[in-house]
């Protein structure tokens, strides 16, 4: 596309005061997709690491690790394990079932962090039981989720 | 265009020893909350759920949103018994379907 001067310093000063995009998960949105996640069932805290820089400069992509203290084995064992934000536009990250075949309850990905946020990780054991962990993580340089 | 996706396995596992697997697969994630540079709204195009087989058993799985960075990359454990073909699937918005298959030795 070409683009005289005019039309250029036009663009350039009108794109700041387009409105920004409305969704925003919110903490109650958070607490919402996690009740989907639980069931209903009582959510503990505890047997799940998070690891993730606490200060992070990018927030395109971010290093996450998961490990929940569970043996894995038939009787024993994570079957779901999920991650949320509060203030990403949408609540949910990424679900993962496990099963025995894992041999150990470990995911690690890269996420998009709008914001400096919380960051929520549940585990749904094989007995139904749910089990939480939380960090906050602060973001210098936010992800362009939004524009 | 072609579909770039990378899945790293150890060589050859031992039987019952944990191992990691390691998938990265080249998709932008479009979030579906971006504008464009003219101020449209960029449709949502991201890879809404992965899927591993080891000798045709689910064996792992992730359902994802549009908070998973772009060029998803996952690293998990198994554990076999046996060898085969492990099959990695993604499954995304607009018809989009890959399969990556790797064959897994265990000795």
């Amino acid at each position: 596309m070409t683009m005289d001067r005019r039309q250029a310093v036009l663009a350039v000063t009108v794109l700041p005061l387009l409105p920004a995009a409305p969704a925003r998960a919110t903490p109650e949105a958070m607490a919402a997709a996690m009740q989907a996640f639980s069931g209903g069932a009582p959510v503990r805290d505890g047997r799940i690491t998070i690891e993730v820089a606490e200060l992070v400069e990018n927030g395109n992509t971010v290093p996450v690790a998961l490990r929940v203290d569970s043996p894995m084995t038939a009787t024993d064992h994570v079957q779901r394990l999920a991650l949320f934000t509060e203030r990403n536009p949408q609540p949910e990250v990424a679900v993962f079932h496990l099963s025995p075949a894992a041999g150990r309850a470990q995911v690690a990905t890269r996420m998009r962090l709008a914001t400096s946020q919380r960051v929520v990780a549940l585990a749904r054991m094989n007995d139904g039981s749910v089990w939480r962990r939380q960090v906050d993580v602060i973001v210098t340089l936010a992800a362009c989720v939004e524009s | 265009m072609a579909v770039r996706a990378l899945v790293q396995v150890p060589k050859a596992v031992r039987r019952g020893e944990v191992f990691e697997v390691r998938t990265t697969l080249a998709h932008p994630m479009e979030t579906g909350y971006r504008r464009d540079s003219g101020g449209r709204m960029l449709p949502r195009d991201i890879v809404r759920t992965l899927e591993v087989r080891l000798a045709g058993e689910r064996v792992f799985a992730a359902d994802l949103h549009p908070a998973i960075a772009a060029n998803p990359f996952f690293a998990f454990t198994l554990v076999a018994n046996a060898g085969g073909p492990l099959e990695i699937r993604w499954v995304g918005d607009n018809g989009f379907v890959h399969t990556e298959t790797v064959t897994l030795v265990v000795t």
